[in-house]
Parts: C-alpha cells; sequence; structure tokens
C-alpha cells in the first residue's frame, strides 16, 4: 500500500512539474510557431495552435533586411568578453572573501550586491558622457566592461558561496607544501572549483546575452547584438508579430541550444548555497 | 607639354583623392515601419549617386526615442541623421541641438513641402527636419456595416453621428463593435487621442497663462462622451488597446469603425493581411456638433541633423534624395502609387496617378485641416493638435493618460481622472516654472 501510495505520489509530482515547466516554456514555443506563420495567422482569433500553412518567408525576409551574422557576432564577443574578464577578476576577490574574511567582508558583499538595486536609468547619462570622453561608444570593448561591471557582483557572489564549501585545511596543506598564493588559486582552488566555475560563467553569459538596457542604449551601427536585432523588428504602428517572432527566434537560438546542453551545470549554478 | 601633362595629372589625382575623402558611412537611426523599411531597400540608389554608404540603426518608436535623445543631449555623435517627429523638432531646433535646413538646393524644392508640416517642422521659420512622411488621422469604416445599419456615412460627420452609427453597428453575438478607439497609457498613445477628441468638444490643456483647464466643462463633456460611446459600442478592454490592438480587430471585421491615423489606411486595404480589405470606406475625423474644429491630428516622421555629427554635408544629401520627388518617383515605378510616402509633398497630391488611390484625397483633406498653432477653438499659449510642444509634456501627458485609462478601466470616475489631471498638469507646470 505504501509502496502504491509513494508510486501515486511520484507520478503526481512529475505531472506536475512537466505542468509547470509547459508554462514557463510555452511563451518561447509560441514565438518559435508564430514565427512560421503569415502575418494575418499571427493575429488571428482565435489563435491558430499547430492547424495553419508552415512558411519560412518571414527568416526569409529578416536575412534580407539584416545582417544576423554581425549581430550575432557582437553577442558572441560581448558576452564571452564580459564573463571571462569578469570571471578573472572576480576569482582572487572570492577566495580573498572565502578563505581570509574580514570582520567587513559580509558588508562588502552586500554592498556590491546593492549596486544591482541601482535602476540603470539612474547612471545613464553619467555612464554615456564617459563612454563619449573615452571614444567607447559603439564599441564592443566598452560594452564588455559595462556588462563585466553590471554582472561583477553576482559572479563573485556565486563563486565565494562555492569557495566555501571547499574545506579551508587542502589550502593549508598545499601551503605547508610550498605552494605560494598563485599556485594556491591556480592549481588547487581553481580544479576544485570547476564545477563551480563552469555553472558560474554559464548563468552569466546568458544574462550578458539578453541584457538589453545598456547594450541598446549604447551601441549604434557596429557593436549592436542580438537585443538590437530583436528591437529593430518591434513595431507599434503596424503589425509585424511573425516578422518579430522570426527575428527572437534567431536570436535565442543560440542561448536556447546552449542552456539546453549544459542545463544540469546551470540548475547546479542556481541551487548553489540552497541544499547543504 | 610636359608641364600640361603634370598639371593634368595633378588634377586628376586631387579629383580623385577629393572624391575618396568625400565619400563617408553614415550612420541612420530610424523607427521600424513600412515607409522606413522600404526606403532602407533602396539604400543603393543613393549610394550610386553620391559614393556615401549607408548603416541603418532601426528601433522601436519609444526605444528610439530614448536613444536619439541621450545621444544628442550628449553631443555624443552616434548618429548623422536622425528619425524623429514633429513634437521633437521645434523643441530641439530651439536648443541648437539641430543642423538647420535652411541651405536645401534649388530642385529639392523646399516650397513644395506641405505648408502644415513645413510649419511643424520649422522653429521660428527655420526648417529643422524634413518630411519623410506624413500623416493625420480620419475614420475607416465598413461600408457593409453601415448599410446594414440603413445609415450613410457623411464626408464630415459629427461626434454625436458617430456615436449613433455605432450603436446601430454594433452586435454582441458576433463579436462586432461599433467603434474601436485608443484607450491605452501613453502621451502618444491614448494620450494623444483624447487630446483630439477633447479639442473637438472645444477644449483645451491650457488657458494663455499656462493653468491646466481640465477643469472646465468641455474636458467633462469630451471623456464622458468617449466612456459613453465606449461602453455602449466599444470592444471589451478598449482601455489597454493602442494602435496595433486596434488594426488587429479592424482587420480582423471586428470593427465597425475606427478613428487613428491615416497611415492605417493601407493595412486595412491590403487584401494579405485584412480581411475587409475591400469594404472599407472614410471620412474626416469628427467634431462636436457646433465646435468648428476636428478631432485630427497632424504627424510627421522627419530627418534631421544632429549638430554633434561631423559629416553634416553628406547627411544633407541623404536628406534631399530620401525626402525628394525623385525619391517617391523611384518607389512608384518599382512598388506602385499606394506605396509611396504619403502626406509630404503637394506635388504627389497634384499626380494624377496618385489621385487614383482610394485614401490618397482624405488623407491629404485631412491634413489640411489640421493647423498645429490654432488646435483649438480657444487661443492656447501652446504649439501642437495631439501634443503640447514644450519639453515637459511627455511625462505630464503619460501620467495623465494614465488616470484616464483607469477610468475608461473603471477604476475611477471620470470626475476623479479629471481632478487629478488637473492637480498632475498644475503642479508639473509650477515645478518648471510656467506658473
Amino acid at each position: 500500500m505504501a509502496r502504491a501510495a509513494t508510486s501515486q505520489r511520484k507520478v503526481l509530482n512529475t505531472a506536475l512539474a512537466w505542468a509547470v515547466g509547459f508554462l514557463i516554456f510555452f511563451p518561447i514555443l509560441w514565438t518559435i510557431l508564430t514565427s512560421f506563420k503569415t502575418e494575418a495567422q499571427a493575429i488571428a482569433s482565435p489563435p491558430i495552435f499547430l492547424n495553419f500553412d508552415w512558411t519560412l518567408e518571414n527568416y526569409a525576409v529578416v536575412q534580407e533586411r539584416s545582417n544576423y551574422m554581425r549581430f550575432l557576432w557582437n553577442s558572441i564577443i560581448i558576452a564571452g568578453g564580459s564573463t571571462i574578464l569578469g570571471t578573472i577578476i572576480a576569482i582572487p576577490a572570492a577566495w580573498s572573501m572565502a578563505f581570509v574574511p574580514s570582520k567587513r567582508t559580509k558588508d562588502i558583499l552586500l554592498w556590491m550586491l546593492s549596486t544591482k538595486m541601482l535602476p540603470a536609468v539612474g547612471v545613464l547619462y553619467p555612464i554615456y558622457l564617459l563612454f563619449i570622453k573615452m571614444g567607447l561608444l559603439d564599441s564592443r570593448a566598452g560594452l564588455v566592461i559595462v556588462l563585466m561591471l553590471i554582472n561583477l557582483p553576482i559572479i563573485v557572489w556565486m563563486l565565494y558561496t562555492y569557495f566555501r564549501e571547499i574545506p579551508g585545511e587542502i589550502l593549508e596543506a598545499a601551503r605547508m607544501d610550498g605552494a605560494t598564493l598563485k599556485d594556491e588559486i591556480l592549481y588547487v582552488l581553481t580544479p576544485m572549483a570547476i564545477p563551480g566555475i563552469a555553472s558560474t560563467l554559464l548563468l552569466n553569459f546568458i544574462l550578458a546575452w539578453n541584457e538589453a538596457f545598456w547594450t541598446l542604449n549604447l551601441t549604434a551601427a557596429n557593436a549592436a547584438p542580438l537585443t538590437a536585432f530583436i528591437a529593430s523588428y518591434s513595431s507599434p504602428e503596424g503589425l509585424f508579430y511573425a516578422k518579430l517572432s522570426a527575428a527572437s527566434t534567431m536570436a535565442i537560438a543560440p542561448i536556447l541550444i546552449l542552456g539546453w546542453f549544459s542545463q544540469k551545470q546551470l540548475v547546479r549554478g542556481l541551487t548553489f548555497g540552497a541544499v547543504k | 607639354m610636359k608641364l600640361a601633362n603634370v598639371l593634368r595629372a595633378a588634377t586628376a589625382m586631387s579629383v580623385i583623392t577629393t572624391c575618396a575623402a568625400y565619400a563617408e558611412t553614415l550612420t541612420i537611426a530610424t523607427v521600424n515601419n513600412g515607409d522606413m523599411i522600404r526606403m532602407q531597400g533602396y539604400t543603393e540608389d543613393f549610394t550610386a549617386k553620391t559614393g556615401h554608404e549607408v548603416e541603418w540603426v532601426t528601433l522601436e518608436e519609444n526605444v528610439l526615442r530614448q536613444r536619439v535623445t541621450t545621444d544628442i543631449t550628449t553631443k555624443g555623435g552616434a548618429f548623422d541623421i536622425m528619425t524623429i517627429g514633429m513634437y521633437e523638432t521645434p523643441i530641439w531646433g530651439a536648443n541648437g541641438w539641430l543642423v538647420p535646413l535652411d541651405d536645401l538646393s534649388a530642385e529639392y524644392d523646399v516650397d513644395d513641402i506641405l505648408p502644415a508640416m513645413r510649419a511643424g517642422l520649422s522653429h521660428e521659420g527655420t526648417l529643422f527636419a524634413a518630411p519623410f512622411y506624413g500623416e493625420s488621422s480620419m475614420i475607416m469604416y465598413r461600408t457593409d456595416l453601415m448599410e446594414a445599419a440603413g445609415l450613410e456615412m457623411p464626408d464630415a460627420p459629427t461626434w454625436q453621428f458617430i456615436r449613433e452609427a455605432a450603436a446601430a453597428m454594433t452586435d454582441r453575438d458576433n463579436e462586432i463593435n461599433g467603434i474601436c478607439l485608443r484607450g491605452k497609457a501613453g502621451w502618444g498613445e491614448g494620450g494623444a487621442f483624447i487630446t483630439v477628441t477633447g479639442n473637438s468638444f472645444g477644449a483645451r490643456w491650457f488657458d494663455e497663462d499656462w493653468n491646466a483647464q481640465f477643469d472646465q466643462p468641455e474636458w467633462a463633456e469630451a471623456l464622458n462622451f468617449y466612456v459613453g460611446m465606449m461602453e455602449e459600442s466599444g470592444p471589451p478592454g478598449y482601455a489597454t488597446n493602442g494602435f496595433n490592438e486596434n488594426l488587429s480587430l479592424f482587420q480582423q471585421g471586428k470593427c465597425g469603425m475606427w478613428i487613428d491615423a491615416t497611415v492605417a489606411a493601407s493595412f486595412v486595404t491590403n487584401p494579405d493581411d485584412s480581411t475587409v480589405a475591400d469594404k472599407v470606406g472614410f471620412a474626416l475625423a469628427p467634431n462636436s456638433e457646433g465646435v468648428d474644429k476636428k478631432s485630427n491630428w497632424l504627424w510627421a516622421w522627419a530627418l534631421a541633423i544632429p549638430a554633434g555629427t561631423q559629416k553634416a554635408d553628406a547627411a544633407k544629401e541623404f536628406i534631399e534624395w530620401a525626402t525628394s520627388k525623385e525619391y517617391i518617383e523611384l518607389v512608384a515605378g518599382n512598388e506602385g502609387w499606394a506605396n509611396v510616402p504619403p502626406g509630404a509633398r503637394t506635388s504627389l497630391y497634384e499626380n494624377e496617378n496618385y489621385q487614383s488611390v482610394p485614401f490618397a484625397k482624405m488623407t491629404l483633406d485631412s491634413i489640411q485641416a489640421a493647423d498645429p498653432t490654432n488646435p483649438t477653438v480657444k487661443p492656447v499659449p501652446y504649439v501642437g493638435i495631439q501634443f503640447v510642444a514644450i519639453p515637459e509634456f511627455a511625462g505630464i501627458a503619460t501620467e495623465v493618460s494614465q488616470e484616464f485609462s483607469a477610468a475608461y478601466a473603471g477604476q475611477q470616475s471620470v470626475e476623479e481622472a479629471l481632478e487629478k489631471a488637473q492637480a498632475i498638469t498644475n503642479d508639473a507646470m509650477e515645478a518648471a516654472g510656467y506658473r
């Protein structure tokens, strides 16, 4: 009896998990489906789910109108560059906070996180003026720096939480064997923390890929990533939902595939510290 | 002889190097709409004529507005040409942020620009942006439903007739709403529509001393009329409907009438997208009985050169090309007269080929009926029909339209919304130093 009840609960939980998963994925599925409809089918009421004449016309129009590869390349450079740079800076910072804490460490961590609470538009003008003076406007280098700074608190927090799970005694043993600080971080700590670093890299790559305030406001023609590509298909006067959906699908496809193949690491990264 | 050859060679070299140095790459910020996208497809024609290359930055309207405002106020120089509207042009021109377009070539024929457009894009008589296309607003209605209701649409109907016709066309069982109008919050969405409706009831935003006028009977009459008519004959949830939502409803045959931008005419008559393409008639925007002001607005998307650019000469060449008579002929030759950018040039409306386009005459009549310097019955201290051309307006009107939308949604009464609008507007104007 008890086994039957457990099995029933398992089925129920699985069904519930699938239902919630489908609910969360539905907007993405709907966007993908809409991208294969005509504009008239896209706005049809009641909405058409699967029973429509599938067309690739929207993708052809988007390909013809926009240089997708240039936007994609910019997204890869900006998201990848900011994530790697951020991680290089965050590893020593997280090391010092995890293994050599001072009485102010917690305050510093909280202060770092508090910078995320400031509405981005509040610092738009100062950053814009700095970018003009430094010649960084509409440059990939400028966006790499800005996105790295924006995501740095999250990277430090994630790595700090992960490093704290590594016993300090191992590092002490390495020191006793004559390891320098550099050796300790590079050859002892980093290899042990590789799963944590990987999930941090992945999550921050996704955050940087999806960032749409700075990437729209600090770029023009040269450094515009896929967020600008999507924005160019949104129109308040005219129904171009099918084309917008095609552009959105093309923009999210790379990150969706990356997320699909690395979901284990992602889940692990997102649940750091939740279960000990 | 030798000297002559040397001189010839030197001249040839200088011509080549001058041309090479002169060829620029222009960065143009623009909105995503049919006419602008079409222009991007003809960029090669401009490059072939001038040697200048063009990089397009296409953005959604609100994003574009924020993006170009940031750039122009900081003199960032990210763009060489910006697509801006009638609201921004006179304000930015007055601030010295735009390059004056007072030396356009004789072939361009600046006097051919429709007077209402030219006035709206100038400051103290100086043109600061060239109109790429212009629009007003008008009534689009279902001829079959009107006939079935036993009514005939006059060329210039009153609001009272529109309300009566809307009630007659409404068929809730078949999801047909007699009238679809904007109710969505936002100064350029529902805010623009209710402002022109107010004009046609004799209401105004400000008196001559910049005092808000929402406590006057004209506003109460206009807003009560709008809410009453929409409750009788409007679609459910109209408080959140903007241009696109109403376009979608009309194209699916769910609206008897729709009063909105003249640019919508080409969408609703396009058989590829609209189920009612062959059953659409047009009429001038209405006015209340006894009020000599119609509820039509005036807008233009225009090309302007920010003062921060280093490529003003090449930018002027582009503007002359994109807003020229030749460009209109280029589009007409390839895509037909119905697809040329409307509402900018007088010569277009004198063209016999264009006169056969079904919505051409009504668009011109609507544009000509709009007077930005004299938008309502009583005198006003501002310029603008669906907006007030002062920098503070966008913020104030967005807040006011939020209050109005809350009244449309039944979250508060019309009287409460008007009281709040009065307080919001007067407070903001006082803080800005107008009062």
